[in-house]
């Protein structure tokens, strides 16, 4: 396991349940963080994917909305005689699942690992955060990250992602994303309480007859040791561009610094033997 | 069905998504599948500008079926009414009712009316048929004489079965063949409707401007209203029609109109041709039976806010200081005649007509013969630039050199930066707060109007001609606030009116001064003054009640105690429906309100939309008037007959019942009638207004239909100059199915030219599998989606959409065909 495990000044640890069953892609959440945190224009680019034009996140785009559209079975077409009965996915041909992407704020965080400056820390709310004031642009962090989260303004250097909006949080706001959704996609609330609540929320989707859905990120023995911003999915991971089994890249490390050790130990006796036999 | 709720009314759709939570099917109609379909229970493709067949199909169904609510529809409806034995059915004259006039090419709608009288249109009468024509007032119905009815509903002259028989051919085939809609699919909704209807549950139809932008669009919502009606689902608790407006506070401004033809609390305009005088116009409309018979108070109030002390009933409170119509002086037809040249100058205000009204090329001609344009908006928009950018200007038909229109560019507001209310769809008002001040010169509306009337007023001071008493009298005194800095400090009485002051004006004024409790306290005696009726209780005890904000889980549902619903803070509408004649509740789950005998009023969770101590078994007296003259089992209380109307004896131009008629642009012949389009609707042909009615399927085989994006905000003066916005939707762009590209050879982010019989735009193309290939008429139909926010300006650029539309209007409100036309696309950017 790696060193990361989080040192908790706060006795809740906070985050985000993205709920995309009832996300309906307003894209509001991108617009309210670039509004609150200043973040800049990502690019004027027509992308011809879908209703997506912002492509992932980046150092300028720390929400991002996937849109993918997926051709499922033919439409139904019996009448439905009971109004409660859940209709099937599948009525029209076409499935658009709509997704607010956002740093994982992982528990344990590969970037807050690699950072030799301290700009990555983790903050009484358990949230992962960098401290613009002290980052010196290294970038090493870009690389650790297994989801592609944290990204370097080219122009200004620095690397920029998700603060989970720090600075509102520590005047009791809600981040700007979870706050404008309008269809309480995006939740934000102490983890274990959202955890609870998802779990219910799939366990009622799955009761409906969504088979798919399922909770990404809420487990803490995954590779990760579980997100602090977790999703309930309609598909794999891999549809929505998410790594269906992401793990911590320092994980290794002690191991590998451990066979490095022994590496140069061997090396060091073999050079030591070598110069004494000249002796 | 005709919205895409989730797209453009995101923030109201958070309900639909809540009520889905708590089990609510939600059904999704549509040419294109949308975001809204996307989190709906079930979606339905069909072909744009077919929903009357659709909809008159599920009247069929419910008919034919039994399953309309029979004692809803018995108590509550005209269904039992007898209709004039003149009357004719487009089913009788092979799609026009009797009484079309084909050199007026208007209908007389005396044969339409219930049998032996003539009933008054609900809000006054209409202007007149687009000629200019005005209506005859005959007979009217009289008060505690009910119109010729069979409660068994079996005669045949009677409503329920005129209607039977109108929509009989209205069949799940015809659904098929019409509109492209599978038939076990149309008779999966039409069954879910009705199993979610009746005593126990209820149902709402959501619509936007879908629905209101064709030629026939009043009557699509006339559709909605007849199954509503039918399925018992008015006036009652998760029932209803919801109207989605275009933007913030659009309702308010039909209430307060921005509309020629009403005045506010929607009082028709004055009509040159009948009503000279305040006595004619009172008589024209004040209804006998129900709240329009005291149109005379909310008139003369009326003028009272606007006139004060100068309108007394010597001078007929100033009636003759009233603009009057003449006829049809909408917003089209006024462009038409500033083509010809006839119009001198023009006000835009929020609004992008450049781009953002329908042939946005006879727009910008029309502009160009002005002597001067005043547009006031938060950006420089194209409406403000057509005389030096622009296609015309590219192409060279247009040079700014011989362009003498003079531009008046003046920088607005955002609501961020003035006090004032919203009203939106539930006509509810909300309070909006200055949070910052305007930059540099930018101001509101109200100041803008106010100091402009302010100068006017100066500039006549010394007059003594009469017409000029009309500005010279107004009461123009509201209280200023805040301060407009010039060039070494603050000018002196530049300031904001009071928002609030206008606010309270418009509640109105007893004689005592103080603020009125509500619009039954207004007199038709000249003591009383109130800005708009319908308003009139927003300013109630002197406080602003549209500003109130009691958080909804401190309050019950209906949360009467945030901002203010007209009229009275009522929520739903004739909700006196909402209980049995007897004055029960029609079952313990939909209650709302109810009488209580032991109190003597009617009571709930809403305020009652009622007279509050009338007796369920009220039956009025002899010669009473007004409300009194309906009975205590009618709550439709703003109709002279106290129903619900499945038939409209009277009040629209093209028909007392909704008639499936193909748009002006049509692939297909109606394969109802031999009348193909709505007879009545308005067409213009002329030089820069072409239609494809020629040769339909041959140059331009393809439907398009315009829509908006979330990410854009109508013609996209609020959102393509704001970066965070533009990024999200960079470029125009159209949609189409993967079967059209591959017809057309197009390719998945390359681009595309759409060609009408306007013009030709080019756009970025998306191919979706959301667009679809309908069978219609045995024909494979392809619809090309064509959002509409683009022109030249801002960051976000692109062809405007609208560029390609004609004009072809509704008769009713004079509303653009947009939503349903005919195009031809082909790879490849347009020729330049």
């Amino acid at each position: 396991m790696t060193t990361t495990a989080p040192t908790t000044t706060s006795p809740t640890r906070m985050g985000f349940f993205t709920d995309t069953s009832i996300c309906i892609g307003c894209k509001a959440c991108e617009v309210a963080c670039k509004e609150w945190n200043n973040v800049p224009e990502d690019g004027l680019n027509f992308l011809g994917t879908s209703y997506d034009n912002t492509g992932g996140l980046s150092a300028d785009t720390w929400r991002h909305v996937a849109f993918i559209e997926q051709k499922v079975a033919a439409p139904s077409t019996g009448p439905e005689l009971d109004p409660q009965a859940p209709a099937q996915a599948g009525d029209s041909g076409v499935r658009w699942l709509m997704s607010s992407d956002v740093c994982k704020h992982c528990t344990h965080a590969a970037c807050l690992d690699v950072c030799p400056t301290g700009a990555l820390f983790r903050t009484e709310f358990d949230t992962v955060v960098v401290q613009q004031d002290v980052c010196n642009g290294c970038g090493y962090c870009v690389p650790a990250c297994p989801f592609g989260v944290i990204d370097k303004r080219e122009a200004d250097g620095r690397v920029w992602k998700c603060t989970l909006c720090y600075d509102r949080l520590k005047s009791d706001l809600e981040p700007a994303c979870a706050k404008a959704c309008p269809t309480q996609s995006i939740q934000f609330g102490p983890l274990d309480e959202l955890r609870e609540r998802a779990a219910n929320r799939v366990g009622v989707l799955r009761e409906a007859g969504v088979a798919d859905a399922h909770l990404y990120g809420a487990d803490e023995t995954d590779g990760v040791g579980g997100f602090g911003a977790f999703f309930l999915l309609l598909d794999k991971p891999e549809v929505y561009g998410l790594p269906p089994d992401p793990v911590v890249t320092t994980r290794d490390l002690p191991q590998m610094w451990k066979a490095a050790a022994g590496a140069a130990a061997a090396l060091f006796g073999t050079v030591a033997a070598a110069c004494l036999r000249r002796r | 069905m005709g919205s895409n709720m989730a797209e453009c009314h995101p923030v109201g759709f958070q309900w639909v998504m809540e009520a889905k939570l708590r089990g609510a099917r939600v059904i999704h109609v549509d040419p294109r599948f949308t975001r809204t379909s996307a989190v709906a229970d079930t979606f339905v493709a069909l072909r744009a500008g077919s929903d009357i067949a659709f909809l008159g199909a599920i009247v069929n169904y419910i008919l034919s079926n039994g399953r309309e609510f029979r004692e809803y529809v018995t108590a509550y409806t005209n269904a039992s009414a007898i209709i004039d034995e003149r009357f004719q059915d487009t089913e009788d004259l092979d799609g026009l009712f009797s009484g079309w006039d084909a050199d007026k090419q208007a209908y007389s709608q005396e044969s339409w009316q219930y049998a032996g009288m003539t009933v008054a249109a609900s809000a006054g009468h209409r202007e007149g048929a687009p000629q200019g024509e005005a209506h005859g007032y005959g007979a009217k119905l009289t008060s505690g004489e009910p119109p010729q009815a069979d409660p068994t509903l079996q005669d045949p002259r009677c409503v329920f079965q005129i209607l039977k028989r109108h929509y009989a051919r209205y069949t799940p085939e015809l659904v098929e063949e019409l509109c492209g809609v599978p038939k076990e699919q149309f008779l999966d909704v039409a069954e879910a409707l009705c199993a979610n209807s009746g005593r126990e549950r209820t149902g709402a139809i959501c619509y936007a401007v879908g629905w209101t932008q064709h030629t026939v669009g009043v009557q699509y919502i006339r559709t909605a209203a007849i199954i509503q009606l039918l399925l018992g689902n008015m006036g009652r608790p998760g029932g209803g029609i919801l109207a989605l407006r275009g933007h913030a506070s659009i309702q308010g401004s039909t209430d307060i109109p921005t509309l020629y033809n009403i005045l506010p609390g929607y009082l028709p305009m004055p009509h040159a041709a009948v009503h000279q005088t305040l006595a004619d116009y009172i008589e024209a409309n004040t209804a006998p039976a129900g709240f329009w018979g005291h149109a005379d108070a909310y008139f003369i109030s009326l003028l009272k806010a606007w006139w004060g002390d100068a309108a007394t009933a010597d001078n007929d409170y100033g009636y003759d200081r009233l603009p009057f119509i003449t006829g049809d002086h909408s917003a089209y037809r006024t462009i038409l005649d500033m083509l010809d040249g006839k119009v001198a100058g023009y006000f835009v205000l929020g609004e992008n007509p450049a781009v953002g009204s329908a042939n946005g090329g006879l727009h910008r001609r029309a502009m160009a013969k002005l002597d001067w344009l005043v547009v006031r908006d938060l950006v420089e928009i194209e409406t403000a630039t057509f005389w030096k950018e622009g296609p015309e200007i590219d192409t060279g038909e247009l040079r700014p050199a011989d362009i003498g229109t003079e531009v008046f560019f003046l920088p607005a507001a955002a609501h961020t930066e003035k006090d004032g209310s919203f009203t939106q769809t539930q006509r509810m008002l909300q309070w909006h707060h200055k949070a910052v001040e305007p930059q540099g010169d930018c101001r509101s509306e109200l100041w803008f109007y106010w100091h402009l009337g302010r100068i006017i007023r100066e500039k006549l001071a010394a007059s003594t001609a009469e017409r000029d008493r009309a500005v010279l009298d107004l009461t123009w005194d509201y209280p200023l606030v805040g301060e407009t800095q010039g060039p070494s400090g603050p000018l002196s009485g530049m300031g904001d009116p009071d928002a609030a002051a206008v606010l309270r004006e418009i509640n109105g004024v007893g004689p005592d001064g103080r603020a009125l409790p509500g619009y039954t306290a207004l007199k038709a005696d000249g003591s009383t003054a109130s800005g708009c009726w319908i308003y009139s209780g927003c300013y109630a005890d002197e406080v602003n009640q549209t500003a109130r904000r009691k958080p909804g889980q401190e309050q019950n549902r209906y949360a009467l105690e945030w901002g203010w619903a007209w009229p009275s803070n009522r929520r739903v509408l004739y909700n006196r429906a909402s209980a049995d004649p007897s004055g029960k509740p029609w079952s313990e789950r939909k209650r709302l309100v109810w009488w209580d005998e032991q109190a003597g009023k009617w009571i709930g969770d809403d305020v009652p939309d009622f007279v509050v101590d009338k007796r369920p078994d009220y039956v009025p007296p002899e010669g009473a008037k007004a409300e009194q003259a309906l009975r205590g089992d009618e709550p439709f209380i703003m109709q002279t007959d106290g129903k619900g109307w499945l038939y409209a004896p009277s009040g629209l131009l093209d028909g007392p019942l909704p008639t499936h008629y193909e748009p002006q642009e049509s692939l297909f012949t109606n394969p109802l009638y031999a009348q193909q389009s709505n007879p009545a609707r308005q067409t213009f042909r002329r030089r820069f207004n072409r239609y494809n009615d020629q040769d339909p399927a041959g140059t331009y085989p393809f439907v398009m239909t315009t829509y908006r994006l979330t990410e854009h905000h109508t013609a996209g003066g609020m959102s393509r100059f704001l970066s965070h916005l533009s990024e999200l939707q960079p470029e125009m762009f159209c949609e189409v199915s993967p079967a059209l590209a591959a017809q057309r050879r197009l390719v998945n982010g390359g681009w595309a030219t759409i060609t009408s019989a306007r013009t030709a735009i080019e756009a970025r193309v998306l191919v979706t599998d959301r667009v679809k290939p309908l069978r219609v008429q045995g024909r494979e139909l392809h619809q090309v989606g064509l959002p509409y926010h683009w022109g030249w300006k801002g960051l976000a650029r692109g062809d405007a959409a609208n560029d390609l539309f004609a004009l072809a209007l509704d008769p009713n409100v004079h509303i653009q065909e947009v939503k349903a036309a005919t195009c031809d696309i082909r790879p490849g950017r347009r020729p330049r």
